[in-house]
């Protein structure tokens, strides 16, 4: 997808301006509430009309206000799952999931019901009303309703925002499958920098009313690290854990890990606090922890009184923050072996 | 004696008519003139209201007048119609303007608070789904007013029975042609010995009264259910 937008929209008190162009397929709207996001969602949407610009979406000119091109919502083919899902309360579960497909011409139906009806598994809810639903549920009719509409473009504008933790993870990955099975792009608006690193692969940084920059979604998780009291969280992809002991042990890369976590699926995230990880010079004869992993030391950063250390074990990579004492003690530079310790305890599985 | 007269019969089914026929005509309308109120943006929007809203300040009497300057033989629109062989006054039509004129605010005050209770954000949603602003506003924003639609209908209906100062100065007091249950009424009372049976029309009346709000509550629970 490419998306390209230059706009300016006053709102009262509140100016938005916005300017970027981008190719991707998984984008992220990054910013604090009150930032602009979901200005700009409105504006790409049509429901919100620039003050001047343009914007367009691959080949096709959505809004242009020197041209005086102005497509209505209806016919920009763009998606878009609100933060309260807003499904109809006067129609069945059925009903709303195909409003929009019998609205779409059917040259582009190219989604049929039955398909997204099986991935987000919402047989069973079909013929109920929607008032008596949970929030994960409605996330998911609304997602399915918008994806029967076959849109060129997904906005999501704070789709987990007000979902418990729980649920919030156990959404994701029929979000994933969603995006993945029926390839559609995504732009994923959301103010938690871990929504984005589990949803997304760019960002677009949005501050005070304007788009202040682009960058890579990894980039802007390992630029969040030097904000005091913010530690920089390790995402490790998991294979299928097989048990040992009373503890599982997780495929990483050449390695294994192991967790107190249990999981019987094939892929799983968790999340390593960069601060749990302890380093050593040499191999420690016993300790409490359950990994020992050799490492090489890669880069090192030093901002105030915190080190960021990246480790590479074998193909993986690893951050660890630490404090210069320790840095010194260690002799740390780059091209060193060390050995880095963890708890069983220390990794958190998020999906 | 009986209970009823005969001509009560047809004052009671004239009643009925006259107040089926303005509902239903203005319904339609009321939903047009409280989209308008809601929704849109035109110049003047609070002139409007204030006209819609006229009838409900007015004395009966003073709205019967009015319509009858203006459907009068010599009237603006009386004059017009008169070349097509339409008369207003003194005919059942008549009576419907006038009902329909007096219950009009009622049933737009109605519809509109509706109207406004309902989220934009659904219409938003309906919008990005395919629906254009005209789909959206029927299968999102009147169906999710449709509780209201319905309760301006009960009272303008309800009011339509009652009508009564309008209906005689514009369509008179002619039996079973614009005589309703509120002027046969008066009929009895303003004559000797028609006590007893300006009572039993009373009677009716309420009855009347009590059925239409027992079966739009009946029609209201089935909108909920839905």
């Amino acid at each position: 997808m490419q998306l390209d937008v230059s706009v300016r929209k006053k709102q009262g008190a509140f100016q938005f301006a916005a300017e970027f162009s981008l190719t991707g397929r998984r984008i992220g709207l990054f910013g604090p509430s009150g930032s602009g996001k979901s200005t700009l969602m409105h504006l790409m949407a049509g429901l919100l009309k620039p003050d001047s610009g343009h914007i367009r979406l691959d080949d096709t000119v959505l809004f242009d206000s020197a041209a005086g091109i102005n497509l209505p919502p209806e016919k920009r083919r763009i998606g878009v799952v609100f933060q309260h899902a807003h499904l109809f309360p006067h129609m069945s579960v059925r009903r709303n999931l195909l409003y929009g497909w019998r609205r779409t011409p059917e040259a582009d139906r190219h989604i049929q019901p039955e398909a997204i009806i099986e991935v987000l598994n919402l047989a069973h809810l079909l013929d109920r009303g929607v008032n008596l639903l949970s929030g994960g549920e409605r996330q998911r009719i609304a997602l399915a309703r918008t994806v029967l509409t076959c849109p060129r473009l997904i906005l999501m504008d704070e789709p987990l925002t007000g979902l418990d933790e729980e649920l919030k993870f156990h959404i994701i990955p029929y979000l994933n499958k969603v995006f993945a099975r029926f390839d559609i792009p995504l732009l994923f608006i959301s103010h938690s920098l871990l929504e984005m690193r589990l949803m997304t692969e760019q960002v677009l940084v949005v501050g005070e009313g304007k788009v202040e920059k682009e960058m890579a979604t990894e980039e802007l998780a390992q630029s969040a690290w030097a904000a005091p009291r913010q530690g920089y969280v390790n995402l490790l992809r998991l294979g299928r854990p097989q048990p040992q002991g009373d503890l599982w042990a997780y495929p990483w890369g050449e390695v294994r890990l192991v967790l107190t976590d249990e999981s019987d699926s094939d892929e799983n995230i968790v999340e390593l606090d960069s601060r749990e990880i302890l380093l050593f010079k040499r191999h420690p004869e016993a300790t409490s922890a359950r990994n020992m992993l050799p490492c090489t030391v890669g880069k090192i950063f030093t901002v105030g009184n915190r080190v960021r250390v990246e480790l590479q074990c074998g193909s993986q990579q690893l951050i660890v923050q630490i404090v210069p004492e320790s840095m010194r003690e260690l002799e740390l530079a780059a091209g060193n072996e060390v050995v880095a310790v963890i708890k069983a305890s220390a990794f958190r599985r998020l999906l | 004696m009986s209970f009823l007269q005969p001509s009560d019969l047809d004052a009671i089914l004239l009643s009925f008519k006259v107040a089926c026929t303005a509902t239903l005509l203005a319904t339609p309308l009321g939903i047009g003139v409280a989209y308008l109120l809601v929704y849109s943006r035109i110049p003047g929007k609070s002139i409007l209201e204030g006209i819609v809203n006229l009838p409900l300040v007015l004395p009966p009497v003073v709205i019967g007048y009015l319509l009858l300057v203006l459907f009068g033989r010599r009237g603006w629109i009386g004059a017009w119609l008169i070349r097509f062989d339409i008369q207003i006054i003194f005919t059942l039509t008549g009576a419907i303007i006038a009902s329909a004129v007096v219950g009009f605010p009622l049933l737009v005050r109605s519809i509109r608070l509706g109207m406004e209770s309902v989220d934009t954000s659904s219409q938003k949603a309906a919008r990005t789904l395919g629906a254009g602003a005209w789909d959206a506003f029927f299968t999102i924003t009147l169906p999710l007013s449709g509780r209201a639609v319905l309760a301006g209908m009960t009272l303008m209906f309800a009011r339509s029975l009652g009508e009564f100062g309008a209906t005689i100065i514009l369509a008179g007091n002619i039996p079973g042609v614009t005589q309703t249950i509120p002027l046969a009424i008066y009929e009895y009372t303003s004559s000797p010995g028609g006590d007893r049976m300006a009572l039993s029309l009373c009677l009716v009346s309420i009855l009347l009264s009590f059925a239409v709000l027992l079966a739009s509550g009946a029609a209201s629970k089935s909108l909920d259910r839905k």
